[in-house]
C-alpha cells in the first residue's frame, strides 16, 4: 500500500527534517506508528484534492497540518456567504475570492513548509490525466456525479488510489477505490441516476458538521495510505448516519465485469461524463417544464394596482419561516391532496424559492384544469433582487 | 419472519418520512415489493418501468450486496436488516452556483439541495 504513496515523479525525495519540522511534527514523531520514517513518507507524499469545499476543508487543513509535502487544490468556484456554514477553511474576508486561492493562502499560513499548488479550473476529461499524473493519491471531495465518475476513471487509468467521500443531508459515505485488488466507484454504482429522478429540492441542505466528519475520515484514510499503516477502507463502504449517530460498514466487491477495473476493460479513455450522466455540459437544466410566467416586477405592479391575485407558496413550512410573500402555503408534495383549497376561478400566482418547484405546481394545476395560473419567474430570489431587497435570500 | 428495511434519507420523502419499515417476508424481493406497495411513490426510485432494480440503487442484506447473493431472490431470516444504498453525490456548492445563475438545481439527483 505504501508504495502507491511514494513519489513517482519530480525532485529527489526529502531525506530528513529540519529542527523546526521536528518540533512541528513532534506529536507524530513520538508515535512509533509514524515516527521519522512515517513523517518523511508524509513529507514526500503528493496529494491532489478535487474540490476545496465542505469535504475539502477538513481534508486540506489536516493534510497540510500533518505535513503532506505537496498538496494540489482543484476548484473553479468562488467563496460565497452560504459556504461559510461548513467550509471552515474560509473566513468572511474570503467571500468573492476563488476558493483554490483562498484555500492555498489559509493552508500556507497553517504550514509554510509544504508546497501547495492551486488549480483554478474545472476538472474535465481534457485536463484530468495531466493534473493527476504528478500526484500519488487523489481525494474526491466533489459535489456532482459527472466529476465523481471522471475522478474514478482517471484514477483507474493511472493506477492511483481514490479516497472517496460523499454526503447528503445527515448521511455520509466513505471508501477507498482504485487500489490494485480493490473495487472502484463503478463496481459500487455502474451508472449514475438519471437527472429526471430529482427528489424535491426542498429536501436539500446539509448539516455543516457532516462534511467536517466525512472529510476528516477521508484525511485519515489518506494519511494511512501514505504511511502504509492500518486497515484502509478498501472493499468496504463506511456509512455514517449523523442523526442516529451510527457508523455501519458494507462489503464492496470488485466486479469482475466492471467496464473500468474488471478483467476485460471496455473503457480505455476518459469519456464525456456529462453525457454519461445524462446532462449536456453547456445546457444547464433550467425549469424542467415550460409554463406561463409572470416577472416579479409585473407581479408587484399588479398587486399595487389592486388586482385580485391569489399567491400560492409551494415551499416547505420551514422555508416559509425564513421569508414569505404572505402567500397561501401548500408544499409541492401536498398539492395533489390539498388542491381543493384552491379556487380555480381566481387568478393564481405560484412561487417557490427559485421558480422550479412552482413551475411543477403550475404544470400540475394546469393539467388539473386550472386556467388562470402563472409561475413567479425566478421565485423569491428574483423577488428579492428585483422588487424588495429586504426579503432575505437563502 | 420480520426483517427491517432501512430507508436512506434521500428516499424518505417518498416513504412517509420513515427511516425504516418492518415486514414479515422470506426474500429481499418480497420486502421491496411490500415496501413499494405501502409507499407507492418509492417505486419509481427503486425500480425501472419493467420492474428491474435500478443500477444506482444497491441493496444489501446485512453487510452483503445482493448482486453477489441471489439478487432479489436472496432469502431473508428473522432479524435481518435490508439496506437500500442509493448513490449520493454530496456537497451543495453546485446548488449555490447554479441557483445564483438563476438556473435549476445542478445535474443530478441526490446532490440537488434546494431550488
Amino acid at each position: 500500500m505504501a508504495t502507491t504513496a511514494q513519489p513517482r515523479t519530480g525532485s529527489k525525495p526529502a531525506a530528513g527534517l529540519s529542527n523546526e519540522e521536528i518540533l512541528r511534527y513532534s506529536r507524530h514523531l513520538i508515535m512509533p506508528e509514524v515516527g521519522m520514517e512515517g513523517q518523511l513518507k508524509l513529507k514526500n507524499a503528493k496529494v491532489l484534492l478535487i474540490g476545496t469545499g465542505g469535504l475539502g476543508a477538513p481534508l486540506g487543513l489536516y493534510l497540510a497540518a500533518a505535513g503532506v509535502g505537496k498538496l494540489g487544490l482543484v476548484d473553479f468556484d468562488v467563496v460565497d456567504f452560504t459556504n461559510l456554514q461548513r467550509q471552515v477553511t474560509f473566513g468572511s474576508s474570503d467571500v468573492g475570492k476563488p476558493k483554490s486561492q483562498a484555500a492555498r493562502a489559509r493552508l500556507s499560513n497553517l504550514n509554510p513548509d509544504i508546497q501547495i499548488e492551486s488549480f483554478e479550473t474545472q476538472l474535465t476529461s481534457a485536463n484530468a490525466l495531466d493534473l493527476f499524473k504528478d500526484f500519488d493519491i487523489i481525494v474526491d471531495g466533489t459535489d456532482n456525479f459527472p466529476t465523481r465518475y471522471l475522478v474514478n476513471d482517471a484514477c483507474i487509468l493511472l493506477g492511483k488510489p481514490n479516497v472517496y467521500g460523499s454526503i447528503f443531508r445527515f448521511e455520509g459515505q466513505v471508501s477507498v477505490f482504485g487500489m490494485p485488488d480493490g473495487p472502484c466507484y463503478r463496481c459500487l454504482y455502474p451508472e449514475p441516476p438519471p437527472p429526471g429522478l430529482v427528489p424535491s429540492c426542498a429536501e436539500g441542505g446539509v448539516l455543516g458538521v457532516l462534511p467536517g466528519i466525512v472529510g476528516s475520515i477521508q484525511a485519515m484514510e489518506t494519511i494511512k495510505l501514505i504511511l502504509g499503516r492500518g486497515d484502509n477502507l478498501i472493499g468496504r463502504l463506511l456509512l455514517f448516519d449523523a442523526l442516529g449517530m451510527k457508523f455501519r460498514e458494507l462489503k464492496l466487491r470488485k466486479n469482475p465485469n466492471c467496464p473500468m477495473c474488471g478483467t476485460h476493460r471496455t473503457i480505455n479513455r476518459l469519456i464525456d461524463y456529462y453525457e454519461f450522466c445524462g446532462v449536456r455540459g453547456e445546457e444547464a437544466p433550467g425549469p424542467s417544464v415550460q409554463v406561463p410566467e409572470i416577472t416579479p416586477r409585473d407581479l408587484k405592479a399588479r398587486l399595487d394596482h389592486g388586482d385580485d391575485l391569489f399567491i400560492l407558496d409551494v415551499r416547505e413550512p420551514h422555508e416559509y419561516q425564513i421569508c414569505n410573500l404572505k402567500g397561501h402555503l401548500i408544499p409541492l408534495g401536498e398539492l395533489t391532496r390539498r388542491v381543493y383549497e384552491l379556487d380555480s376561478s381566481r387568478e393564481i400566482v405560484a412561487h417557490c424559492r427559485s421558480g422550479k418547484r412552482s413551475a411543477e405546481a403550475v404544470d400540475f394545476l394546469r393539467k388539473a384544469g386550472f386556467r388562470k395560473i402563472l409561475n413567479l419567474k425566478g421565485g423569491i430570489l428574483a423577488w428579492s433582487d428585483e422588487v424588495d431587497p429586504s426579503v432575505p435570500k437563502y | 419472519m420480520p426483517v427491517k428495511v432501512m430507508i436512506p434519507s434521500p428516499l424518505r420523502p417518498y416513504a412517509g418520512k420513515r427511516d425504516s419499515a418492518e415486514f414479515n417476508v422470506r426474500t429481499v424481493g418480497e420486502a421491496l415489493g411490500r415496501l413499494t406497495t405501502e409507499f407507492a411513490d418509492l417505486r419509481k426510485h427503486l425500480f425501472t418501468e419493467d420492474g428491474k432494480l435500478r443500477s444506482f440503487v444497491n441493496v444489501y442484506v446485512n453487510d452483503e450486496d445482493i448482486r453477489y447473493l441471489a439478487k432479489e431472490n436472496t432469502p431473508t431470516k428473522d432479524g435481518d436488516t435490508i439496506s437500500i444504498i442509493p448513490s449520493i453525490a454530496g456537497g451543495i456548492e453546485g446548488y449555490n452556483r447554479h441557483c445564483a445563475q438563476g438556473k435549476g438545481p445542478p445535474f443530478s439527483f441526490l446532490d440537488a439541495t434546494a431550488s
